[in-house]
């Protein structure tokens, strides 16, 4: 058996990994996207000053240094995806302690790669369907509240949901295999649909902004949540599972 | 349906283990919040962490500005 401590340094650890991991996927996919992205909304904002500022000449003097330069938003994307990294990587670490007995299975590995597809369903995919990501220029900053508390609704639901799945799913195993898994995606998808049309439609994006730019965004972000979950769960099912030496130990 | 016992890893559910669990969750909550959501008030570095972290909150899909 494993101490709490072994199970959360190990998820804090292999959760750095996967978060740098898909930082430099971030890095590579998605740093051109939101270059092109801040290009449009500089043209913009110069265009705004132009119509509006002219006969201040003092108006361009309030464009201010960024307190972080580009180049150095793109070093602190690697903190941002490595820290949050670590932050779901213990979570998910405290989660496999708390639920490792409900899960029906006799393998750690696969106790911990189920667990990552439920935490990708409901913390990522579930909110990216409804709220897709958005680059810099799409977005209006008087809503910012309104949609981070939206979002924030969107993970707890999808969570509900994947629970929702879980129990039909077992519910419905004792008319078999086939009925189990319909059971799963029906528990799922019914409370995700149902919190859809509650959950207020928000689309912020310009008509100007660019479509094909906006959905390869998308799907970088999409992309690098992917490569986190994938990596966190891969990595916490290699280093929990045990060595056939350490089994019969044990046994 | 039980799993077999033999093949758990994880310590029995006790009181202890769920205190420790709730702090370490919301230590790595907070941590979550200042990557994701701070503008200063928790770090207390003005808008520094939240501008360095600006593209990491992008693209891992929280919304931002
Ligand atoms: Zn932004």
């Amino acid at each position: 058996m494993r101490t709490f401590g072994q199970l959360l340094v190990r998820g804090l650890i292999v959760g750095l990994f996967a978060g740098l991991l898909a930082g430099t996927f971030a890095y590579v996919m998605g740093e051109p996207r939101v270059d092109a992205a801040i290009a449009i909304e500089e043209a913009n904002a110069g265009a705004h000053t132009h119509d509006h500022g002219d006969e201040h000449a003092a108006s361009s003097s309030e464009e201010e240094a960024p307190l972080v330069s580009r180049s150095g938003q793109k070093a602190g994307l690697f903190l941002a995806t490595g820290l949050s990294g670590v932050a779901l990587g213990g979570i998910f670490a405290v989660g496999f302690t708390l639920l490792r007995r409900k899960l029906r299975t006799g393998n750690d590995a696969y106790a911990a790669l189920g667990l990552a597809a439920a935490g990708f369903i409901g913390i990522v995919l579930v909110p990216f369907l409804k709220y897709p990501p958005n680059p810099p220029a799409v977005g209006d900053p008087e809503t910012i509240t309104r949609r981070t508390v939206t979002y924030l609704l969107t993970i707890v639901i999808g969570l509900l949901a994947v629970c929702a799945g879980v129990a039909l799913s077992r519910w419905a195993a004792r008319y078999g295999d086939v009925a189990r898994l319909a059971g799963g995606v029906v528990g799922l998808v019914v409370t995700v649909v149902a919190a859809y049309l509650i959950l207020p439609r928000i689309n912020e994006v310009p008509d100007t902004f660019p479509a094909t730019l906006l959905w390869q965004f998308r799907f970088a972000s999409l992309g690098t949540q992917a490569t986190l979950w994938l990596l966190l769960g891969f990595g916490y099912a290699a280093t929990v599972a045990r060595r056939p030496s350490e089994q019969k130990v044990n046994a | 349906m039980a799993a077999p016992a033999q093949s758990v890893t994880v310590p029995a559910i006790s009181s202890r283990l769920l205190l420790l669990s709730g702090l370490s969750v919301a230590l790595l909550l907070l941590l979550a919040y200042l990557v994701g959501f701070d503008q200063g008030a928790v770090s207390q570095s003005g808008m520094y962490l939240h501008e360095l972290m600006h593209d990491g909150r992008h693209l891992l899909g929280v919304p931002c500005h």
